[in-house]
């Protein structure tokens, strides 16, 4: 049976991965599953200098999710490779850095540092976070922008690229056709939603940056959506993700066109979650005699 | 290359469960963590209901051979849905999380404010009693754990009412006994806890404090429950601090309150 994946010429054990963000590097989640029968650990957006993310409240659980404004928090580019980059050196598992900016020129000084680190396998470039105002959100809601920063971005890596896409946009497939045509390698989707939750009685927001980025099982129609009409416009690879909390919404994503897949929030209400759906989609396999995942991707025309 | 970490989400049996003051509830549960924390850590707890994916962080309060028990108030509808369990249900944890209380030698004062006062007892019961001074505050004559308290160190209480003891709160009794100690330990809202910092630098007695935010991961990795702290952090490098993981406990010079 073979669980096996290829994205832009680098190959996953299996198709299953960590959502940005809600992973850290591994580090933390090492303590309850083991981090080499992952796919690939995807970490947490990392800037050229330390971020110190929004106010709090950052997070808000809402009907089957969970709002969240964490502002891209992070320790930035030198401790990132001299500290998360040590501790992934010692899994077999494949490692996708989250890029995160304010320029472009930030972008591509994040790009640059990490091209010489072998341990990175290849970059995911989060264009699309909504939590940050000074620009990040322009990069993923624009198609011309997002064409320049993909253009930039593949012209500086040694890595293969993927863009990041945002669901906050009137034409998804517009964005993913902008992506491919500078030269994107892969893309993923989707990114967190816009969103809002008021406390009546203190009539106020819940969050204290007001709007925060709706993620969990409540967007998976979404996603699904998504990922599909991405998949009928674009033929670079797919990574698929929004309120993934099992094997058989991993196996919807893929069927409608994801080569792989992320669980982001349903790692907070189960830190097992990843392995479980590894398992899962091996069982699915076997009692429904599919010796290669790779028959299902995009099955669903 | 997985560490040999003894946390774990588990599904645990609830031994007990009994409304000890209004919406305030004392569950006891089997686990195995119980022989692996130290007061003042605290574990997620998971609603059953799937429209509710964060869990809810709840203190330790204290634990007695292969059990653990919580003290908590009914605050919305996970904690409502945790009142309604029976012994013999099972709920779902994870834990033990976050740092504790530091030992220290010596006479401590420990100060619990309302819903905050449940880890208080853990702590006292780990002390010698004779070196322990424990204030809680409560709203009124309606308290809890009075009686575990006392038998665990010198109790004093505050209620707001003045039904009980010295009418006020915990500060109250500080200020009104000019209590002194080498350390002193605190958990309850946050304007206590920020009048604890003043007493801390009026008195120089080292103060710890518990603090609080909203959680998602509970074990560190999301960055949604930092608290400012005074200095760079060394795993942040900006001025966080994890309640969470480098935290629930402070000493009070390292946060901003
Ligand atoms: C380290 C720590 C220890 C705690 N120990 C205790 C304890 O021993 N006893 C006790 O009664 N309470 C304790 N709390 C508070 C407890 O976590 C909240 O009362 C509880 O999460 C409320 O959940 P709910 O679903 O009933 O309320 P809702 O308001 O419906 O919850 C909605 C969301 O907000 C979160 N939330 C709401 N209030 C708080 C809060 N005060 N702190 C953190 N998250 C919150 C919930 O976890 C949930 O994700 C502690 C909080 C922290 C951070
Ligand atoms: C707390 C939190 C932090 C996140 N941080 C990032 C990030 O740093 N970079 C990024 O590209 N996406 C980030 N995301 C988005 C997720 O990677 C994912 O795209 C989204 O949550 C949808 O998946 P889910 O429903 O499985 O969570 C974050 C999401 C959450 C919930
Ligand atoms: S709740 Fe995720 S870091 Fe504390």
């Amino acid at each position: 049976m073979n669980l096996s994946v290829k994205i832009a010429g680098v190959e996953f054990n299996n198709p299953v991965m960590t959502a940005s963000g809600t992973f850290g590097s591994g580090m933390e989640y090492n303590e309850f599953i083991d981090l080499n029968k992952l796919g690939a650990v995807v970490t947490k957006g990392v800037s050229n200098v330390p971020w110190s993310g929004n106010p709090v409240p950052r997070v808000a659980e809402t009907y089957g999710g969970m709002l969240n404004a964490i502002g891209l928090q992070n320790p930035g580019i030198d401790t990132f490779i001299k500290r998360d980059l040590s501790f992934l050196k010692d899994f077999d598992t494949r490692v996708i850095v989250n890029v995160c900016g304010k320029t472009i020129d930030d972008y591509t000084e994040v790009v640059e540092r990490l091209n010489d680190e072998d341990r990175v396998d290849m970059l995911e470039i989060n264009v699309s976070c909504p939590n940050v105002k000074e620009g990040a959100i322009a990069f993923g809601q624009n198609r011309d922008a997002l064409y320049e920063i993909t253009d930039k971005i593949k012209r500086v890596s040694k890595r293969p690229v993927i863009m990041k896409l945002s669901p906050n946009v009137t034409d998804i497939a517009d964005m993913a056709k902008a992506a491919e045509a500078a030269g994107a390698d892969a893309i993923s989707l989707i990114n967190t939603i816009t969103g809002v939750k008021v406390d009546i009685n203190r009539r106020s927001f819940v969050l204290a940056n007001k709007t925060g980025g709706l993620s969990g099982p409540a967007i998976k129609p979404v996603a699904l959506r998504m990922v599909y009409q991405c998949a009928k416009a674009v033929s670079i690879p797919i990574i698929g993700m929004g309120g993934i909390s099992n094997a058989e919404d991993a196996l919807e994503f893929m069927m409608v066109g994801a080569r792989a897949i992320a669980v982001g929030a349903m790692n907070f209400h189960d830190p097992y979650t990843t392995e479980k759906v590894v398992l899962g989609i091996k069982k699915f396999m076997q009692d429904n005699k599919i010796s290669d995942i790779n028959d299902i991707v995009g099955c669903i025309e | 290359m997985k560490n040999n970490s003894i946390k774990k989400k588990e599904s645990a049996l609830i031994v007990l469960q009994e409304e000890i003051a209004e919406n305030v509830y004392s569950m006891w549960i089997e686990t195995d963590i119980s022989k692996n924390c130290i007061p003042g850590q605290f574990i997620s707890v998971y609603p059953d209901d799937p429209s509710k994916l964060l869990p809810r962080p709840i203190s330790i309060c204290e634990t007695d051979n292969g059990r653990l028990r919580i003290v908590y108030r009914i605050a919305g509808e996970g904690t409502g849905e945790f009142s309604a369990l029976k012994k013999g249900d099972h709920i779902d944890i994870l834990g033990p999380l976050g740092n504790g209380f530091p030992v220290l030698e010596g006479k401590a004062i420990l100060i619990g404010g309302g819903i905050g006062i449940p880890p208080m007892l853990g702590l006292a019961r780990s002390r010698n009693k004779n070196d322990t001074i424990i204030v809680s505050g409560y709203r009124n004559s309606d308290m809890f754990l009075e009686k575990e308290l006392s038998n665990n160190g010198t109790l004093m209480i505050a209620t707001e009412d003045g039904s009980v003891g010295i009418k006020g709160n915990v500060m109250d009794v500080l200020h009104e006994k000019n209590l002194r100690a080498d350390v002193i330990y605190a958990c309850g809202p946050l304007p206590m806890l920020k009048a604890v910092k003043e007493y801390s630098e009026k008195t120089g007695i080292t103060a710890y404090v518990s603090m609080e935010e909203r959680m998602a991961c509970g074990i560190g990795a999301c960055l949604a429950c930092v608290c400012s702290s005074t200095e760079v952090d060394d795993h942040s490098k900006v001025k966080n601090k994890r309640i969470c993981k480098d935290g629930p406990v402070f000493n009070v010079k390292e946060v901003n309150l």
